[in-house]
């Protein structure tokens, strides 16, 4: 909500844009290869990884402008090698403010402080905060150089019906209604997913008590971007509080409500004002701020048993409802997106068979209840669900003030990425190595160079190899990577001149071997799009 | 720990608990395993323990 007198997107830092509905009607119902509904972030990211694929798609959009009000802030490292995959990192490099710290206070004392990994041989920082705004905005800017997409806003999707050979959307927009084929559709539709209706789906998992307000605030406040985390502060006896730095003096302020707290009366402006005020003199800002919007939310862990209904793929929060806590919800349905888009664009260029679909629900539901889990354990720390979890919690809280083990207990397990070991296309790992990522894990960074391992990287398929006999094998879809002893990238990777490992376009670890033979090679590439086992 | 030791302990404690007031005893007990376990670092032990002290609760 936005305070009284002010206009629904009268924002305080963000111009929104105006889209009109496609003037030009003629090409309207033309077939598509790929329709996606819903143009947030994780449409918008699944359009342009298709693109960077060759794949040409249709996005569509209900509304006229961005997403408004408070959303998500937090883009983890890996969210930032999606977007420099898709071309639209360096406006992001520009705007986000990078961080690696978290504190947290129990009545008002420090009893922890954590650092996310870093070190000079990362590309990018661990976590950047940046208002879900800027991140639309940017993605918007690199769709509009891409020739491939084609948007259409104030296009609301109200029908999908299942064809022999693919699908029919009913779109409506101001000027009329049509129908359109596609052979694919990404839903990117959101949390209340319209399509997943459609399609008579339902999440599935758990709702959690605690109820939190978010108010963003503009102000002058010279703290450094550091997550910093209150348990049971002045301001809010028996609570917990959240503080977050935006780009543009945007300060994000979270508090829990009470149980004996109405939702209603909390969302009154006069209450949220004063609840601010409150927090910020905790903080010891006793200046001037302006209040920007305000929301509130609890946190839910819910889920799609199978992300795929015949040739719909749900990605983002159409897939799955996760907490808040440890900033997963955007950078969870980033990885769907260019996990799908990899995927179909392969097999609508015939060099896979379909069956790689089939890997999209184990590979990214996996994910999801891998943060569930983690968030779950954030959540009854942050909004203990029972009296024996507030009990412990607190024993926790109280002994951290003077036994540090104690406050790792309040850690929030940011997001790292997820290993998707048990993926139908990833080979099981051979035996003999001491460590290097291990198939199905994210590709670490290296320092190469001036440059990064990362940057050596072609597009489709790598093959990281420090034995140069295996050049050779280079393909359409499959660069090879030689790579030289004694480098960041051997401590990385591991030691041994026949060392190869096989890189999805993803950046995920496909296979690994100790000594590669060009016929294994050949097997994993085949094996991770797809094929029968060898 | 010899029999006098271990009486020792359970005389601390036992004042310790008339010390504290009600509302706060529980939470002087849960730190108290918290800090037990971490020193002890042995987990299992930690978990076999948190199973026998819930044998015969209302005896
Ligand atoms: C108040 C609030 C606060 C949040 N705070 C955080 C946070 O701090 N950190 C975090 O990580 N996440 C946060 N989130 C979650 C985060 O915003 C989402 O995870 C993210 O927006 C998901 O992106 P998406 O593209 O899947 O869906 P959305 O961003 O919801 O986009 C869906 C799009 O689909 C369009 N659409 C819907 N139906 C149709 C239709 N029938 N036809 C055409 N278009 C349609 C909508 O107009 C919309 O643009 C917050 C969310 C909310 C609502």
């Amino acid at each position: 909500m936005r305070p009284d007198g002010r206009g629904e997107t009268e924002s305080l830092y963000f111009d929104y844009p105006h889209f009109e509905p496609p003037s030009d009607r003629a090409g309207l119902t033309r077939r598509a290869r790929v329709a996606i509904v819903g143009a947030g972030p994780v449409g918008m990211t699944a359009a342009l990884a298709l693109a960077k694929e060759g794949i040409a798609s249709v996005l569509f959009d209900a509304k006229a402008s961005f997403n408004d009000g408070s959303r998500a802030i937090c883009v983890a490292r890996q969210s930032f090698y999606i977007l420099d995959r898709i071309g639209a990192v360096a406006p992001f490099l520009e705007k986000a403010l990078g961080w690696t710290t978290g504190r947290s206070f129990y009545r008002g004392r420090q009893i922890l402080e954590f650092d996310m990994p870093e070190s000079p041989r990362e590309k990018y920082r661990p976590m950047y905060n940046i208002q879900q705004q800027f991140i639309e905005q940017y993605l918007w800017e690199t769709i509009e150089r891409e020739p491939l997409i084609e948007a259409r806003w104030q296009s609301e999707v109200t029908g999908i019906e299942d064809t022999s050979d693919g699908v029919t959307l009913t779109v409506r927009d101001p000027k009329g209604g049509y129908d359109m084929a596609a052979d694919w559709v990404l839903a990117a539709d959101g949390a209340r997913s319209p399509t997943r209706k459609m399609r008579g789906l339902r999440l599935k998992g758990e709702n959690y008590e605690g109820r939190y307000v978010i108010a963003d605030v503009q102000m002058n406040h010279d703290y450094p971007t550091i997550r910093r985390a209150l348990f049971d502060p002045d301001c809010r006896r028996g609570g917990t509080v959240l503080v977050h730095k935006q780009p543009d003096n945007i300060w994000r302020i979270d508090y829990q409500l009470r149980d004996d707290e109405s939702t209603e009366t909390a969302m009154a402006e006069g209450e949220v004002r004063r609840s601010v005020t409150a927090v910020l003199s905790d903080l010891g800002h006793d200046g001037a701020w302006e209040l920007e919007w305000w929301s509130v939310y609890s946190a839910n862990t819910l889920a799609l048993d199978d992300y795929r209904d015949g040739r719909v793929f749900f990605i983002g929060d159409s897939a799955h409802i996760v907490p808040i806590f440890g900033v997963r919800g955007l950078n969870n349905g980033l990885a769907d997106a260019q996990n799908i888009a990899w995927k179909l664009a392969r097999v609508i260029a015939g060099r896979a068979p379909e069956g790689l679909l089939d890997s999209y629900t184990p590979e990214r539901r996996g994910a999801t209840l891998d943060v569930f889990a983690n968030a779950s354990k954030s959540a009854r720390f942050m909004t203990p669900p029972t009296e024996g979890w507030r009990l412990m919690r607190d024993a926790a809280l109280s002994l951290a003030l003077t036994h540090p083990f104690a406050g790792e207990l309040a850690n929030p397990r940011q997001m790292t990425p997820y290993t998707y070991a048990d993926s139908p296309i990833v080979l099981p790992d051979e035996s003999g190595f001491e460590g290097g990522p291990v198939p199905g894990a994210a590709l670490p960074e290296a320092r190469v160079g001036d440059g990064f391992l990362s940057d050596l990287l072609g597009p489709g398929f790598n093959l990281l190899t420090f034995d140069p006999e295996l050049e050779g094998l280079a393909k359409d879809d499959l660069t090879i990577v030689v790579l030289q002893a004694k480098t960041e990238a051997e401590s990385a990777l591991g030691t041994g001149p026949g060392v190869t490992y096989l890189v999805r376009p993803d950046g995920h670890v496909a296979a690994r071997w100790r000594e590669a033979s060009p016929e294994a090679v050949r097997a994993a590439l085949h094996r991770s799009i797809g094929g029968d086992e060898p | 720990m010899t029999p006098e030791q271990l009486e020792t302990i359970y005389e601390a404690l036992a004042t310790q608990l008339d010390a504290i007031p009600q509302p706060q005893r529980e939470l002087f007990l849960a730190k108290l395993v918290l800090l037990q376990a971490h020193e002890a670092a042995d987990p299992d032990t930690t978990l076999r323990h948190i199973a026998e002290a819930e044998r015969d609760l209302d005896d």
